[in-house]
């Protein structure tokens, strides 16, 4: 890894702004990140490659400058600090978390694991923003979710995260394409390289072939195959899974595995839910979550390597 | 995100449920269309009446003898059974009272005077062809330009006919079908009651005024038809004619002022009454005004249960696709992109039926409603269209801003 490049002021920085001034930041991040994504597309086999060593790919202006990474400022993915969820009133009162302390390195895949009810769908939801927590902070590459606003939290979820659902949670009556596209459309991105984009994600995930379909048109293993290509169509920093392979069968669910492994294995940092303990042993640490407390934090292989389930299988060829 | 990108949303949306959109697109067209139609009936027997008081003539009073006693209010119960029997000191229209009109002096504003009688049930006969005129009317020349009655073919008599008590007479169209069928009437003799008359013109085809047919009238020089048919009584009525339309109010205070003097009147209790046309055109324009406006109320009701159509189909729509909405969210829609997308929605709606309303009103305006030929109000259409988007927008901001203020995860957790 290189220096820092001049032209980047600060870790994070580039990030921030992005997220906090709309308007022109957003337009130029929009237009750039498709760059890496098109050569991903071009080169099957190793499609995110070029653009691992920079997973923060939509920061606006510097979609080559990697160097931000390796000088130890830069802040994790993921940080959360002391994250309490409490539902109800008075005696209903249900508290879901009680003080959750979470890193995640960039490149890092984890699996949560507990049984129902011990928050880690409550867990999830605040993590892509979809919930808000009662107290405690969480920042998501650096910009600290509390404190954005409606608009910021929307361009936050749009851009930096993407969500994969247990119940896939397509839009009915679109293809498979016009899902796929969706995010960008929000993004505010063209046309074209919207169908350029959406279609290289789409092979990424296998589904070349189902572009056109509706929903309803396709298998659960598909319908979440798509749901995942929708995922990483904006190249998000973080990719939350809330128990993606929770309705599929045994087939399908090796599907999405393996393409969750092979985005793993390009740099993308993954932080999926499950109860299942062969999903769990795909990645390369397991937070076990009882009671809405951090009980096990186990890691099954190092940040900047190949997931475990992938090494495996290289070694036994 | 494109404006153009929440329009394909909108449309989408609203093709997803064709049966649901149609139906609602009905409720707003059949508002709009009904205010527009009736505002333009209400607009066009206004204009007919208008119209058919203007035929009556402009400018004119009509003074004619009032028997009853009950044209003062001040009256009432004095000298008992005075309301309903001819009060004894009343006098008759005469055509000294009508000469006394002319004074220039004491009458600047009146232009013409033409003393009235109307001969009863005069049957007119023409070889086997016979004839009863509805009005046989005993005149001066004056009288067919106070009444806007102008001849068509012939002539109108003249000052030395009535001085001679010629007995020559002008017919209307009415008349002339009737006894002459074909034959051209000018200069034939017409037998009225038995005495004849010569036809020397014909009137200008008048058309009919709600009950009475106008042109089912002959006019004759005042003596011609005293002498021979109504005998040297009182006057029906008098005609003045005023100087202009400005001038009919103080006309109507002159000639007021001659005859209360003539006849002796003191207490305002007159016993004859005038008929002002100006005054009576205002009456009736502000009745149908009343009327037009009151379509257009019923109408306008229509209309605001079309708007509450929209925001039913509105809130169901949101309703159904919340989770949609939590979705479109979770992937990183902002707020103002849902609600664009829903209150174009609702504005679409809104202003496919208010411009198909318009279409249907324009159409229907076309065609004659129970005799009256619709006029259409181009301030209604303007403003049936722009209540019907606002409507839209008003009513179609309630559901769009619950879906749009949604959190995702309670869109999403939505069933």
């Amino acid at each position: 890894m290189s220096v820092p490049s001049p032209d980047v002021p600060s870790p994070g920085a580039p990030e921030m702004t992005g997220a906090t001034s709309p308007g022109v930041p957003e337009m130029t991040g929009a237009t750039s990140p498709g760059v890496p994504e098109m050569t991903g597309a071009t080169s099957p086999g190793v499609p995110e490659m070029t653009g691992a060593p920079s997973p923060g790919a939509p920061s606006p202006g510097a979609p080559s400058a990697d160097p931000p990474q390796t000088t130890g400022a830069v802040p994790p993915v993921l940080r959360v600090r002391n994250l309490i969820k409490e539902y109800g009133e008075g005696d209903a009162r249900v508290r879901a978390l009680r003080g959750v302390n979470l890193d995640v390195e960039r490149g890092d895949y984890v699996a949560i694991m507990g049984a129902s009810g011990s928050g880690k769908s409550t867990l999830m939801n605040i993590l892509g923003c979809l919930d808000i927590p009662t107290s405690g902070t969480y920042e998501i590459d650096g910009a600290d979710v509390g404190r954005l606003d409606e608009r910021q939290l929307a361009i936050l979820r749009n851009r930096r995260v993407g969500f994969v659902f247990q119940s896939f949670n397509l839009i009915p009556r679109m293809s498979a394409l016009a899902n796929v596209e969706l995010p960008l459309v929000y993004g505010g991105i063209g046309q074209a390289e919207r169908r350029t984009r959406a279609l290289a994600a789409l092979e990424q995930v296998g589904l070349t072939d189902r572009v056109h379909h509706e929903p309803n048109q396709l298998s659960g293993g598909q319908q979440q195959r798509v749901a995942v290509a929708r995922a990483l169509v904006t190249a998000p920093a973080l990719l939350l899974a809330d128990e993606p392979t929770g309705n599929l069968d045994t087939a399908s669910t090796g599907d999405v595995l393996e393409i969750l492994d092979r985005l793993s294995a390009s740099g993308r940092t993954i932080v999926l839910i499950t109860h299942e303990n062969d999903v769990a042993a795909h990645a390369k640490r397991v937070i076990r979550l009882v009671d809405g407390e951090i009980v096990e934090d186990r890691r099954q292989a190092p940040v900047d390597g190949p997931p475990p389930r992938m090494t495996e299988k290289a070694a036994a060829r | 995100m494109n404006q153009l990108e929440i329009l394909r949303f909108a449309l989408r949306g609203l093709l997803a449920n064709k049966m649901r959109s149609s139906l609602t697109t009905l409720g707003i067209l059949i508002g709009v269309a009904a205010v527009i139609m009736l505002v333009a009936v209400g607009e066009g027997s206004s204009q007919s009446i208008q119209r058919n008081i203007q035929r009556l003539g402009a400018n004119t009073l009509t003074i004619s003898p009032q028997f009853s006693g009950g044209g003062g209010g001040g009256l009432r119960g004095q000298g008992g059974g005075g309301n309903t029997g001819p009060r004894t000191q009343a006098r008759q229209l005469s055509l000294a009272d009508a000469k006394a009109l002319t004074d220039k002096t004491l009458a600047p504003s009146v232009r013409s005077v033409s003393p009235v009688v109307t001969a009863p049930s005069s049957t007119a006969a023409y070889g086997a062809a016979s004839h009863a005129i509805s009005q046989f009317v005993g005149t001066y020349p004056s009288y067919f330009e106070a009444v806007n009655k102008p001849v068509a073919e012939g002539t109108y008599f003249f000052n030395d006919d009535v001085l001679a008590a010629r007995k020559v007479v002008v017919l209307g169209q009415t008349v002339v079908e009737e006894l002459f069928g074909t034959v051209d009437p000018i200069g034939k003799q017409v037998s009225v009651s038995g005495v004849p008359f010569t036809v020397v013109g014909v009137l200008k085809e008048a058309g009919s005024t709600g009950m009475q047919d106008a042109d089912d009238v002959a006019i004759a020089p005042l003596p011609a038809v005293q002498q021979s048919l109504s005998g040297f009584g009182s006057l029906s009525s008098i005609v003045v004619q005023a100087t202009g339309s400005e001038a009919t109010t103080a006309a109507q205070a002159e000639v007021t002022a001659i005859l209360n003097q003539r006849h002796g009147i003191k207490n305002g209790n007159a016993d004859y009454r005038i008929l002002n046309q100006a005054t009576l055109q205002e009456t009736v324009s502000a009745a149908t005004g009343t009327f037009t406006v009151l379509l257009g109320a019923v109408a306008a009701i229509s209309l605001l249960v079309g708007g509450i159509g929209i925001t039913n189909i509105m809130l169901v729509t949101v309703t159904e696709r919340t989770r949609e909405i939590g979705i479109r969210k979770a992937i990183g829609a902002p707020r103002s992109a849902i609600l664009g997308q829903f209150l174009l929605e609702a504005t679409l709606l809104s202003l496919v039926g208010g411009l198909s309303g318009v279409l249907v009103a324009f159409v229907g305006t076309r065609f004659t409603v129970a005799g009256i030929e619709p006029v259409l109000v181009p301030s209604s259409v303007a403003l049936a269209l722009g209540v019907s988007v606002g409507i839209g927008l008003f009513f179609g901001s309630y559901p769009a801003n619950r879906a749009a203020k949604l959190r995702p995860i309670q869109a999403l957790r939505h069933e």
